[in-house]
């Protein structure tokens, strides 16, 4: 038995562990929190006697001698959550709140004789678990003021009473009042809003394309203006890329669960749209079962990973975003020639600057062409092209102590200023949800202002229903079944049956 | 020898206890209270959302209702949760009972006999697997394991998509490789625990190391064996590592229970459901227990 | 016969001396694979933090520290391991603190369904660290007020670790003879006393372990603060690991390499302290 009485060393230990903890909890919290020097944590800006320089992407407040006025002797102080951090995650959003956003909106209340203070919760985790804190947050009546939100989760945090419409938590007649209503399109105020209500103010949108790289196009003979008027068109081209050019991926059409949602929206919700129908008709109540048009939107998938074996079914089956990223990184390469994706990989992914995938001739060599119906008007409301968009933006916390500068506040970040201050953080241009934005800053991105001139007007957006997500998962797996072989006729037949356990049988239309 | 009473001392206390029972109560009131609020409330808590509806966003959350045995009923018909189970019963089979005990126990017998240097070295070596942390080692394999850049493809000198292929096997060969050191460790202090002298007694008689090992060491091991397979079975069992590298797929193909219950509650947020499950894997344990219980009791008479 | 007896022993002793000599070549080949097996991935960890241009392959590196800086300059890399150190610790300390007397009490007083307590506890165990429990404990942590707090969450974490801490060290305890605490009481030393002075030192190497295992398991442990930690600047290394993506969701692998190291190192030098020290062992501990 080794050291059983030498109580001496070992309490020397005992203490050295001790005193090694406690000198790191002394420096964790005297150490600053990871503040720029002239930031606002902590209301600088709203502090007497400051300085602020204003810059297009920032503002610097300097303390300074001097008195300010307060018409209020409160100290107003709210929160705002992203999932985004500085130096990680979304450093875009990170950047501007942190740097912009708080600063000026605490400066410009300061102006008018208003103490407020905001302060900034960043997260640089995985979005459902993001999504996992929020809703423990406001199912215990905590959680910041103005909280981001995925469009996608608005449905399902109304019908547990965790977010209420705008109207009941500041009053109809403030709601009303806000000029930036007017810039914001009605349909992009629907990410927002559940059950025809306004929840939140929707932060930019998106839409869905076909890109396809020039080259390879011009070298399989097909234009290079090339513009599909059907599903038969696009298969076409990728057949005969698969001919002329055997050595690349003639197409990517996102499937499987994997890629989760990403399959929704970049793949079988354009289709399904494009054969006619949306996944809820909120009219009959009714979710799209074993229908023709679902059958149809499987049949092309069958098409294309099994009858003409124009895309990459491997790809389709990876975990999480494996399967995506091969996709991405297979088109900036030169080595897919069609991808259906949403204008996030020409601002992100293959953005020479600053993408994950550089692709170096990303700007004369990628072509852009809308996602045809299944044949000319075949679309949903007679559309001849379909496009989806997403989106996410900030809601307001119904049990906030501060309601009316936490409204102010979300005003405020969707004001034109602030909104154009965002696009030119990194540089890397967006859709915004204004209109007076996005005119004056999309004219040099010719994607972007494609995206917005043309597939914006033909979009559509996911149903906000509680349900939504569910459906979604068994939309996606039945598109993995036909990855895997099973035939069309079988998977409609499956998918049907677990959605009707799943919303029971009254709301499913088949035919 | 005179016995002198010594001033202030007691009589040995009859029986098997140092402590009186105001000491014992003492020393175990505080741990049980903990044990009873951050142990005890949180488990019966979450096998009783187990028994509703509860969904942590959506109308369940507003107005979850109690659903009794409807989540079990479910589970046992779902095909996916079925699916889950037969994943998790191979992968404690392969990766615990045939993987880490085997390679462990060898590991331990054939260190045994080496230099104490190289058996400091080789058991340094596999010791940093188990100490390093999850989220590093998910990475470290998540790269050996890659297509393109991998390091085992660039040995093997082959171009397979391991995590794609052959998902069960890569995590599989991953947990082994993660958990083998403690029933190295354990079965050490077994092998260490047999007098020398036994061992001795055979080899002078003849008996070859197959010999030696079935019949001595392996009989004084058997309470240790026991344990460590209870331990490592259970804690295989509630593994959540291979989330890391698969995330339960492609395809759920390597969704066993603990990614299941995760999914159930963080993409869902169907913490009823989840809960059921946790409670259903409890009672797995608590079969699996007993039966190592009844073996280890057999041995000891 | 005794020339033909000599022949035999002398084919006897070639077979003894071949036989040892293959068993010896392939106990050789077996800990060379063995060690491999078990080395080769941990490379990356010694290689790929000091290249600046690190990949998925492990490889030569471009040797350089500056994926070091560049993970200073995020605000938040060091901080979060600061703070793992907090949780571990706590945890380390306070598993042993409520953990030890409860082993030696079950060590050495029997009561109908000992046994069976710990099974249960056990059991329990498993319920708690898992993703279904996440509910309840936090809204156990709110009504404690441990929301958001370095105590919320060692106290958490403690609560998962205790059963099977009380496992291990009641078994180590009970390999230990009750001769000196019976001659401690015979002098008069109260059970309090014989607690500290006599038990703890004898048990100290399984303490040891338990604290280092209990160190580890948090160090490594990503629910618990997830459920609880609101505040980034409480976050622990292992929460802290998955936001090193830029803006379209890539790890970036310098930092990711650097990071990785950093927070490897702690838990590896507390082994090789309690190594040096006692002994990394589970001793005549474990029974069952």
């Amino acid at each position: 038995m080794r050291n059983t009485l030498s109580v001496r060393s070992s309490s020397r230990t005992f203490k050295a562990v001790l005193g090694a903890t406690l000198a790191g909890a002394l420096l964790v919290s005297v150490v600053p929190s990871a503040t720029a020097a002239t930031n606002t944590i902590g209301g600088v800006c709203a502090k007497a006697g400051v300085k602020a320089k204003v810059g297009k992407t920032n503002v610097e407040c300097k303390l300074v001698a001097g008195k300010r006025i307060w018409t209020d002797t409160k100290i107003y102080k709210v929160s705002i959550s992203a999932n985004a951090i500085l130096g990680g995650k979304n450093n875009q959003t990170a950047t501007w709140i942190q740097n912009y956003v708080i600063p000026q909106f605490e400066l410009s209340n300061a102006d008018k004789g208003k103490q407020v203070e905001v302060s900034f919760t960043p997260a640089g985790i995985d979005d459902n678990q993001f999504k996992t804190q929020l809703a423990l947050d406001l199912a215990s009546k905590r959680g910041p003021d103005v909280m981001a939100l995925d469009g996608f989760w608005v449905a399902e945090f109304a019908e547990a009473g965790y977010i209420k419409p705008l109207q009941s938590v500041v009053g109809a007649k403030a709601v009303n009042a806000w000029e930036g209503w007017k810039q914001i399109p009605a349909s992009v105020q629907g990410v927002m809003s559940y059950g025809g209500k306004k929840y939140g103010v929707p932060q930019g949108t998106d839409g869905r394309i076909i890109y396809f790289n020039k080259k390879l196009f011009a070298d399989a003979g097909l234009p290079t203006n090339w513009q599909p008027k059907s599903w038969a068109e696009l298969l076409s081209a990728a057949k005969t890329i698969q001919t002329k050019i055997p050595s690349v991926t003639p197409l990517q059409l996102n499937a499987g669960d994997g890629m989760g949602e990403a399959t929704a929206m970049q793949g079988f919700l354009n289709l399904l749209g494009g054969a006619g129908s949306l996944i809820y008709d909120s009219k009959t109540k009714k979710w799209a079962g074993n229908t023709k048009d679902v059958r149809d939107m499987l049949g092309f998938y069958d098409s294309v990973y099994n009858k003409d074996k124009v895309g990459n079914s491997d790809w389709q089956l990876l975990a999480g975003e494996n399967g995506r990223n091969e996709s991405f990184k297979a088109f900036s390469e030169g080595k897919l020639a069609m991808i259906i994706e949403g204008d996030y990989l020409w601002r992100g992914v293959i953005n020479p600057v600053s993408g994950n995938f550089k692709m170096a001739d990303r700007n004369t060599n990628v072509g852009f062409a809308m996602i045809p119906a299944q044949t000319p008007k075949s679309g949903v409301n007679g559309q001849s092209f379909m496009s989806m968009s997403g989106g996410s933006g900030y809601a307001l916390n119904p049990n906030s102590a501060n309601k009316k500068v936490a409204w102010e506040l979300l005003q405020f970040i969707n004001a034109k200023e602030p909104v154009s201050s965002f696009m030119a953080i990194g540089g890397a241009v967006r859709i915004s949800q204004r209109q007076d934005v996005n005119a004056a800053v999309l004219k040099s991105d010719p994607c972007l202002k494609f995206v917005f001139e043309k597939a914006i007007p033909n979009t559509f957006f996911r149903p906000a229903s509680v349900n939504y997500n569910a459906v979604s998962v068994l939309l996606q797996k039945a598109t993995t079944s036909i990855v895997q072989g099973k035939s069309v006729a079988d998977t409609a037949a499956a998918y049907e049956s677990a959605l009707k356990d799943l919303v029971g049988a009254a709301n499913v239309a088949s035919n | 020898m005179k016995s002198k009473t010594i001033k202030g001392s007691r009589a040995a206390r009859p029986g098997n206890s140092v402590l009186g029972k105001g000491a014992a109560t003492a020393f175990l009131s505080p741990s049980l209270i903990f044990i009873g609020i951050f142990l005890l409330i949180p488990a019966f808590w979450t096998l009783y959302l187990g028994l509703t509806d509860y969904k942590l966003v959506g109308i369940e959350a507003l107005n979850p209702s109690f659903v009794g045995i409807d989540n079990f009923t479910k589970a046992l018909n779902d095909p996916q949760f079925l699916s889950s189970l037969k994943l998790t019963i191979v992968y404690v089979l392969g990766s615990a009972i045939f993987g880490q005990a085997l390679l462990g126990f060898v590991l331990a017998w054939v260190l045994n006999e080496l230099s104490p240097r190289i058996r400091n070295i080789v058991e340094l070596i596999v010791i940093f697997s188990w100490i390093v942390p999850g989220s590093v080692v998910a990475f470290l394999w998540f790269a050996f394991f890659n297509k393109e850049e991998g390091t085992l493809n660039a040995i093997l000198g082959v171009n397979i998509d391991w995590l794609l292929d052959y998902p069960m096997l890569s995590i599989i060969i991953f947990n082994i490789w993660r958990g083998t050191a403690f029933s190295m460790l354990l079965f050490s202090a077994a092998i260490a625990s047999i007098p020398k002298s036994h061992i001795e007694v055979a080899r002078v008689a003849g008996a070859s190391k197959m010999q030696q090992l079935r019949n001595i060491v392996l009989p004084s091991a058997r309470s240790y064996i026991l344990t460590n397979l209870l331990l490592i079975t259970l804690w295989t069992f509630n593994d959540f590592g291979p989330y890391l590298l698969t995330g339960g797929g492609p395809g759920g193909q390597t969704q066993i229970l603990p990614i299941f219950i995760y999914d159930s509650a963080l993409r869902y947020l169907d913490f009823g459901y989840g809960s059921a499950i946790a409670a259903i894997m409890l009672f797995l344990n608590l079969v699996i227990s007993l039966i190592v219980l009844r073996m280890s009791r057999k041995g000891k008479k | 016969m005794k020339l033909f007896g000599k022949e035999i022993q002398l084919q006897d002793k070639r077979r003894i001396d071949e036989r040892t000599k293959v068993e010896k070549l392939s106990t050789f080949a077996f800990v060379l694979l063995a060690a491999s097996f078990f080395a080769i991935p941990l490379m990356w960890l010694v290689l790929a933090p000091f290249d600046s241009d690190p990949t998925f392959r492990i490889k030569w590196p471009n040797w350089g520290l500056g994926n070091f800086s560049e993970m200073a300059e995020n605000p938040y890399a060091y901080r979060s391991l600061m703070n793992s150190v907090i949780f571990s610790a706590g945890s380390g300390l306070a598993v042993i603190l409520v953990g030890a007397p409860a082993s030696y009490v079950l060590s050495r007083i029997k009561f109908a369904g000992r046994d069976a307590f710990l099974y249960i506890l056990l059991l329990f165990s498993s319920i708690v660290t898992g993703s279904a429990a996440m509910v309840p404990l936090f809204l156990l942590s709110l009504h404690l007020n441990l929301i958001d707090t370095y105590q919320g969450v060692v106290l958490v974490l403690t609560g998962g670790l205790i059963p099977a801490a009380i496992f291990i060290l009641k078994d180590f305890t009970d390999s230990i003879p009750k001769s000196y605490e019976e001659s401690a009481q015979i002098f008069g030393a109260s059970s309090f006393r014989i607690l500290k002075d006599v038990v703890t030192p004898i048990i100290r190497p399984g303490l040891a372990v338990i604290f280092v295992w209990s160190f580890v398991q948090a160090w490594g442990n990503f629910l618990a603060p997830f459920i609880l930690i609101r505040d980034v600047n409480k976050q622990p290394a292992a929460v802290m690991m998955y936001s090193f993506y830029n803006d379209g969701g890539q790890a970036v692998f310098r930092t990711v390499a650097a990071f990785s190291l950093i927070y490897t190192i702690p838990v590896l030098v507390m082994y090789f302290y309690v190594n040096k020290k006692y002994g990394f062992r589970f001793y005549g501990g474990i029974k069952g």
